[in-house]
């Protein structure tokens, strides 16, 4: 099998998209000749041409918004904003009216949009760069969020984005854009709500959102030489998420540790430990624990940066305190 | 392009629909048959019905939340309008919408929006759908000089002259945001000057006065089908005597009436007759009519049942 990168497997996805569904569009900023500002839409203004595949000035509200427009009059819209923090200047169309125009008016539109977006954390981008928000969004009912943390993953999740009649965010992770993975020649989709174990174990449920995977991954190697089994589950969509799978692996290892690099108050962890607490409160040893950002803003400086967000230690000892 | 007695009989009709559906609306509200709110477009119904009289059924209507007027104006039947209204199941939204979320799809009325300037982007959206499509039509998006001061009502200014979208900008300049008055907000004298900003024409016209509104937006119109681009068009006109049944805003007092004094329809009503299209007669009974439409459309609204509780979670999710 061929090896391509996280970003350039999103790319392939929108390009296989693109040339199935002639009325697919891109908007964004630097997307069309420049190819993305992580390259992302790499070649597919040369393939697709101006008109779908287009350059926008900076106005991130605008682009969702038109985005939506499209959308509602029957042409998929792929909006891209180059930072995550940037869906801030977009909240309303992202909020207020991809995921209500629907219920409001009675079914009689379908909104065919993904907002992509990168997130940036640990990169050194400083406190408006550097933001993993998808707790805003999974409290919003008629989203979709979705955080891939391979470049299988990333593939077949943009493929299932994009033939969504719903609008889906789509939280990429900057750190993530250069690994590479085995991506098949055949084309594959990849369901949303559908949880993949990362990593079969028996001792500890460690749920890792997004771009913090390499490093959870990292953690159950290093614990497995200590003989602690920890199973990885990635939900690889936030909205909807699969707690069955989760569930099923706390009822199996009795303990769940959540990890992401959002902040902890209010974070996607603190709803995935309440969940399993309402579904497995029995199969429990003890309390879960979230391994998050601490709650405070993200600074530059690599030092601060580092002490801010969650490691491969934060996580070893968060699986690690179960034990008696 | 001028219209035919027929269409500006048909026009007419519709100005008195918007007026006796507004007043059905607040006589309504005031029984306590519906909660939250409703936005009058009274003393407005010149500017929807001059802005859609220049376009053809294939083109897009977006609204605000004062948006009954231009829903009527596009067609929409009054009857699943007060249905909605009501949050009757029978409703054009079935009953979801309420009075700020009104649509009706299937005669190009793409719905009202209750964020203020939210529809603006999205309209500049649906015409590059439009473009895009070649199909030649082209989308009106009304809003209010309250929007106007939004900063994506700027942003969609910008991108929609660049890139020559069939779109008409229509302004609805009607003095007031909810208390504060026109000169406490906006720093020019006419929103339309806004445009001479990002390069796409503007005009500003007596949003009372039908055959004024409908010269400027078959202009407008004209122009985006050629592919020429935007054109921003400011209607200005008198808000009715409050911003919504909750909010009395501005405009209170002895400034309430003030709309009457240039009331579009009698004016609109007097042109007809002069020009020999309609006689009083027949005014008359346009107007009796209407009101009779109105009525049955209220007594149909408060028969019909509310939604199934099913519905809560139908039309999240295609």
């Amino acid at each position: 099998m061929r090896e391509l990168t996280y970003a350039q497997a999103i790319n392939e996805g929108i390009r296989e998209e693109m040339r199935h569904n002639g009325k697919i569009v891109v908007l964004g900023e630097d997307v069309g000749k420049y190819g993305g500002v992580f390259g992302v839409t790499r070649g597919l203004y040369d393939e697709f041409g101006a008109a779908r595949v287009r350059d926008c000035p900076l106005n991130e509200a605008a682009i969702v918004g038109c985005a939506i427009g499209l959308a509602i009059a029957g042409r998929p819209a792929i909006a891209e904003l180059e930072f995550m923090d940037f869906t801030t200047f977009a909240m309303d169309p992202i909020t207020n009216q991809a995921p209500k125009l629907r219920f409001f008016w009675g079914g009689q539109v379908s909104v065919p949009l993904v907002v992509r977006t990168p997130i940036a954390a640990g990169l050194g981008f400083g406190t408006q760069h550097s933001q993993s928000l998808e707790a805003w969004l999974v409290h919003v009912p008629g989203l979709k969020v979705v955080m891939p943390s391979t470049a299988y993953d990333a593939k077949g999740l943009i493929k299932t984005a994009i033939r969504d009649p719903n609008p889906v965010v789509f939280a990429e992770s900057i750190s993530l854009y250069s690994a590479r993975g085995e991506i098949p020649d055949e084309e594959y989709v990849i369901p949303f709500g559908k949880a993949d174990i990362k990593r079969k174990g028996d001792d500890v449920t460690l749920v890792a959102l997004g771009p913090i995977m390499p490093k959870a991954l990292q953690a159950a190697e290093e614990l497995a030489q200590q003989g602690v089994d920890v199973e990885v589950i990635d939900p690889r969509t936030v909205a909807p998420l699969d707690i069955d799978t989760i569930v099923n692996s706390v009822k199996k290892t009795g303990r769940l540790v959540v990890a992401h690099v959002a902040h902890k108050t209010g974070g996607v962890g603190a709803e995935i430990a309440q969940q399993v607490v309402e579904r497995a409160f029995d199969s429990l040893d003890g309390p879960p624990v979230r391994v998050a950002a601490a709650d405070v803003p993200i600074a530059a400086s690599q030092r601060l940066e580092q002490a801010t967000l969650p490691d491969v230690a934060g996580m070893m000892k968060a699986c690690l305190s179960f034990r008696q | 392009m001028t219209l035919s007695a027929e269409q500006q009989i048909e026009a007419f009709r519709r100005m008195w629909l918007i007026r006796y559906f507004e007043e059905a609306a607040i006589r309504l509200y005031g029984e306590g048959r519906y909660r939250g709110s409703t936005h009058p477009y009274i003393a407005q119904e010149a500017t929807a019905l001059g802005v859609c009289a220049a376009l053809q059924s294939t083109d897009v209507v977006l609204a605000t939340y004062r948006g009954h007027g231009a829903a009527i104006a596009k067609g929409a039947d009054p009857k699943a309008m007060m249905a909605e209204l009501l949050g009757k199941a029978t409703g054009m939204c079935k009953g979801k919408g309420g009075s700020m979320h009104m649509s009706q799809t299937e005669v190009g009325f793409l719905g009202c929006n209750a964020i203020v300037a939210g529809h603006i982007a999205i309209a500049g959206g649906v015409a590059l759908a439009q473009q895009l499509d070649g199909t030649g039509a082209v989308t009106a998006c009304f809003f209010g000089d309250g929007a106007s001061c939004e900063g994506v009502f700027y942003e969609t200014l910008n991108m929609a002259t660049l890139w020559k979208l069939p779109l008409l900008l229509v302004v609805e300049n009607n003095e007031y945001a909810i208390s504060t008055h026109v000169s406490d907000a906006i720093s020019v004298p006419d929103i339309s000057m806004r445009a001479q900003g990002f390069g796409l024409p503007g005009v500003t016209v007596d949003g009372r006065d039908f055959d004024a509104v409908y010269a400027a937006a078959t202009q407008a119109v004209a122009r985006a089908r050629r592919g020429d681009g935007p054109t921003l068009l400011e209607a200005k006109t008198v808000r009715w005597s409050r911003h919504s049944a909750v909010a009395a805003g501005g405009a209170g007092g002895e400034k309430a009436d003030r709309w009457k004094l240039t009331d579009p329809i009698p004016r609109f009503r007097q042109e007809l007759i002069q020009r020999g299209i309609l006689a009083e007669a027949r005014a008359a009974e346009i107007e009796r009519d209407a009101r009779q439409v109105i009525d049955d459309a209220a007594a149909y609204a408060i028969d019909s049942p509310y939604p199934a509780l099913e519905e809560l979670h139908t039309d999240i999710f295609a």
